[in-house]
């Protein structure tokens, strides 16, 4: 495949005919996917022997934080796509997604607090997870602020590239500078490479479905808001030149 | 660029923004927290080093917000595109500027008001260390917030929204070397990452804040 | 057909419920929005092309 026919996609209206086809499919999928997941996971699980019934929780919670950091970095790529080939479509991937990261955030800091409580007797710790999460969790505001206090788009688009490519930098260092801090509560990763470390294959398999689910569910969102925003953007245009004249 | 420089420091003193106000807002910080967490002098003695840190961010966020919009508001900003000044030259002249009309204070007022919240004898040196290393990246990170909101008519709390988060990295190291010198601890790691993270931000994100400049004036 | 959950199901049971809630009110505003701006842009575009 000639990897300059990817650009094509670029154009807004080629992007909207080819979403047209493909959105239908992706969310179905990330229906089936979603559904398949949870259900596996809550229904069919035995419980840890340690952890009791609230192993369960890991089916939401390690999806949606895996979500929310690879969110940013989708965001961080396409920002720096619409820095170097000024395609609209790529800095309006990025506006599309930001709500979609935060939400995720806010899901895996709201299951972490409910898993912990039971777990670590508390629903905060200032462990460097959660803090980092919490920080990101500031960034995606940050970042969506911006993009809504700026009316025209080009400008919008600009500024929120060149912040998120400083707060990629600045939550990197965050991330750091919160180990150094403090040595915390929470586990290592729960998914490596390192077989040693995983999970027990029986919560593995429905979490790669789960994980499946979210991660097409995103694509979904994110294609049907970008497509938003496109004709939003549109609009915004027509209007701009009817009042011109 | 010496011109701009007494020009801005001079605006400073003159419009009050700088030396007065943010030291008058971090003795008010200082004077509020006791108040706030009763006046038990071995609890203050403990969180001194951290609440003054903080006095010293929000003080220094403050007047943030005046690095652009006087020279916004009378278009000399235009002027200053046009110059045979590069932009990246004119950010950081900026934050020089910020910095010695508002960090500097901040740091030697710091031990005065160490006293004030009970900071043991030796938590004054990696107080004053830590500040002075640790301010000049606080004016520059903040340059570039106020870059990015240069234009917009309510800037003002979407700078400290989009300022604070990129705050934390050098208010953690800032205020672990403070708080890790006054228990009598070394302080020669968290010095090191602080000192690196100013050196950093110092060396790259004039840069980030000229870039985003530009597009503002475009 | 529930599986038992001990005395973990308040934890487990909120944990899915706020979840499941969050996502499905991101997935409603987002297709409520799509909804919308693609009326108006029609609306937009017909009235362009009478007057133009």
């Amino acid at each position: 495949m000639n990897l300059n026919a990817l650009w094509e996609y670029a154009n807004p209206k080629k992007f909207i005919q080819t979403t047209d086809r493909v959105l239908p499919w992706v969310s179905g999928l990330a229906v089936v996917a979603l559904v398949v997941g949870l259900v596996w996971g809550f229904f069919f699980t035995p419980e840890d022997y340690r952890q009791g019934s609230t192993v369960k929780i890991i089916y939401l919670h390690v999806p949606s934080a895996l979500m929310a950091i690879n969110i940013w970095l989708m965001m961080l790529v396409t920002s720096l796509i619409w820095i170097v080939r000024r395609h609209h479509v790529s800095a309006l991937a990025a506006r599309a997604a930001a709500p979609i990261g935060a939400v995720m955030t806010v899901i895996a800091l709201i299951t972490g607090a409910i898993w912990g409580q039971p777990m670590w007797g508390t629903w905060w710790a200032w462990d460097p997870r959660l803090t980092s999460f919490l920080i990101l969790f500031l960034f995606y505001v940050g970042y969506m602020a911006l993009w809504e206090a700026i009316e025209n788009d080009d400008t919008a688009a600009d500024l929120t590239s060149i912040l998120c490519l400083v707060g990629s930098v600045f939550a990197l260092l965050s991330r750091y500078a919160v180990n150094f801090w403090n040595q915390g509560l929470h586990q290592g990763a729960s998914l490596s490479l390192d077989k040693e470390e995983n999970v027990a294959d029986v919560f593995y398999h429905p979490l790669l479905v789960c994980i499946a689910g979210f991660v097409l569910l995103f694509i979904a969102l994110v294609l049907l808001r970008t497509r938003t925003e496109i004709r939003a953007r549109r609009m915004r245009a027509l209007l701009a030149r009817e009042r011109m004249g | 660029m010496s011109a701009l420089l007494l020009r801005d420091l001079r605006l400073a003193v003159r419009a009050g923004g700088g030396f007065g106000l943010g030291l008058a807002f971090f003795l008010i910080v200082v004077v509020l927290v006791p108040f706030g967490v009763g006046p038990a002098q071995d609890l203050l003695q403990v969180i001194a080093p951290g609440v003054l840190w903080i006095g010293a961010l929000l003080a220094c966020l403050l007047s943030l917000d005046r690095i652009f919009a006087l020279d916004w508001e009378d278009g000399s900003l235009d002027l200053l595109v046009t110059a045979p000044l590069p932009m990246e030259a004119v950010v950081s002249i900026k934050a020089l500027a910020h910095w010695l009309s508002t960090g500097l204070p901040l740091v030697l007022a710091s031990p005065l008001f160490g006293l004030l919240l009970n900071l043991p004898v030796e938590g004054y040196k990696p107080l004053v260390l830590s500040l002075l290393l640790g301010t000049p990246a606080l004016s520059v990170i903040g340059t570039f917030g106020a870059a990015l909101t240069v234009g917009l008519k309510r800037g003002g709390l979407l700078l400290s929204l989009l300022v604070l988060p990129l705050y934390v990295p050098t208010l953690i190291f800032g205020a672990e070397m403070a708080r890790r010198g006054a228990e009598g601890l070394s302080t020669g790691t968290p010095l090191l990452l602080l000192a690196g993270i100013t050196c950093g931000t110092i060396a790259l994100l004039p840069f980030a804040s000229a870039a985003v400049l530009r597009v503002n004036l475009r | 057909m529930m599986p038992e959950l001990g005395k973990y199901a308040g934890a487990v049971l909120s944990s899915y419920a706020v979840s499941i809630g969050l996502l499905v009110l991101l997935v409603a505003v987002s297709v409520w929005r799509a909804r919308r701006v693609k009326r108006q842009l029609k609306d937009v575009e017909s009235k362009a092309k009478r007057h133009g």
